[in-house]
């Protein structure tokens, strides 16, 4: 067994600095790695291009670092709820590249894939199929999209190992599973953090290899963006 | 009588069918599932990762990890499955989703359709719905007729920067049920006690309209 375990979130994120291009796990809040990013306000590690599918909250997951201005660029598909990144992005501090949802993804598990480039209906006779070659498949339009290209990828898993095997729970899977491998470091901040042995191989979704490093988060609030309840009959 | 959310939600139900796979959008879409046939086998996806989507959790057992796309607690029900986002799309591209309901800001009579930004005032991205709209087979929109200013949203050239291109199918707004044909939109129902008048003067678009327009029933 490799060991990938490491002690702390300081630990884990060495080597992240000024300038860097991360991938951030989570879908709303749900699954972000909410250590790390706590790290990285910090750190006050600036200049930074995250690509995520959304940018927060103004409190809370990357609004936190969009707040003290550490985001030169946000690669997403979706930044309503977001005041404050609605303001940088208006006023032009931020620069921001929408990317569909999808499309979004397969970048992520293109660059997790090793495959450099791949077609998509998607966005294609739109301002995102602007400079991008276009060609004919089975009589519809495709736009060829590139893999992403990032110095890390931060995600959360449910549980892992120390060899860097992950469990999601729910919904949090979302970004979390095809950022794993997608850059040239991956670090997982986990619930539980479990000795080797202890995880059924057949229940693994991302296997260590994708993964150098492996963290306990100290602390999750796991915050829900929309309360929805029905009552009780 | 101009519908409610609720009553277009009510109305789209009707288009839900027995052993559909549904995606459903943010808003007036996701009011859809409430009203649909409790006597047909649906299942609704949500593209962030849940494939068998329940009603929301009762108070005190919503769960962090399971949401919708609209980021809402919900549950799921017994056959549920959870994905990845790379694979919730890829089943939305290769087309096993069979309706997508969505709303929009404008449609035009070739389909096309606008609901991402409005320049220099409003961007919140397309999130899911281009891959959607790109990929799926039938498509209706939930939307008002008109916006705030009154003006007609259901145009003959889309005036904002564009989601999809020729997609859409079908339209269900407070006033009228329209269908895309070839030729443009076509007048297929109108809201109880909602003329036909009424509906071309909030209506940009050329309507066609053959015979008697009957009002859509909503039970």
């Amino acid at each position: 067994m490799i060991n990938k375990k490491v002690n702390s979130v300081q630990e884990a994120l060495q080597g992240i600095e000024d300038n860097m291009t991360i991938m951030l796990g989570g879908f709303g809040l749900c699954g972000i790695p909410e250590n790390s990013i706590a790290e990285l306000v910090q750190k006050g590690t600036t200049n930074l291009t995250c690509i995520s599918n959304n940018a927060g909250v103004d409190d809370f997951g990357l609004g936190l670092l969009l707040q003290k201005r550490q985001i030169k660029k946000m690669i997403s598909s979706y930044v309503g709820e977001n005041a404050e990144f609605e303001r940088q992005m208006l006023s032009g501090e931020l620069d921001v590249e929408l990317t569909p949802q999808g499309t979004l993804a397969e970048k992520c598990r293109a660059a997790q894939a090793g495959i450099p480039a791949f077609f998509t209906p998607a966005g294609y006779g739109t301002e995102v199929a602007e400079g991008k070659e276009v060609r004919e498949f089975n009589g519809k339009m495709h736009i060829m999209e590139l893999a992403y290209k990032a110095d890390f990828a931060i995600v959360k898993a449910w549980k892992g190992d120390e060899a860097g095997n992950l469990i999601f729970k729910g919904t949090a899977r979302n970004f979390n599973a095809p950022m794993a491998g997608a850059a040239k470091i991956t670090i997982a901040e986990v619930e539980e953090l479990v000795p080797v042995g202890s995880l059924d191989p057949n229940q693994i979704h991302i296997p260590g290899i994708m993964v150098q490093r492996i963290f306990k988060g100290e602390k999750f609030e796991k915050r829900i963006e929309q309360r929805t309840t029905r009552k009780r009959e | 009588m101009a519908l409610d959310k609720n009553d277009i939600a009510k109305r789209i139900a009707q288009e839900v069918k027995d052993k559909y796979f549904v995606n459903l959008g943010i808003g007036i879409p996701t009011l859809v599932a409430n009203y649909v046939r409790t006597d047909i086998s649906v299942e609704f996806q949500s593209e962030n990762g849940v494939l068998g989507m329940g009603p929301f959790p009762f108070e005190g057992e919503e769960d962090a990890d399971v949401i919708n796309a609209g980021k809402q607690t919900i549950t799921t029900l017994p056959g549920a499955s959870f994905f990845d986002s790379a694979f919730s799309f890829g089943m939305i591209r290769s087309q096993k989703v069979d309706l997508t309901i969505l709303g929009a800001m404008e449609v035009a009579e070739n389909g096309d359709i606008a609901n991402w930004k409005i320049p220099g005032k409003m961007v919140k991205g397309m999130g899911g719905a281009m891959d959607l709209v790109a990929s799926a087979e039938n498509i209706i929109v939930a939307m008002m007729h008109v916006n705030k200013a009154g003006e007609s949203k259901i145009l003959k050239k889309c005036t904002l920067p564009l989601t999809g291109v020729g997609c859409v199918k079908k339209v269900v707004t407070e006033l009228a049920v329209m269908e895309i044909t070839p030729k443009g939109f076509k007048l297929l129902e109108r809201a109880p006690g909602v003329s036909v008048e009424h509906i071309i003067a909030s209506t940009e678009a050329e309507l066609i309209i053959e015979g008697e327009i009957p009002e859509m029933v909503n039970s």
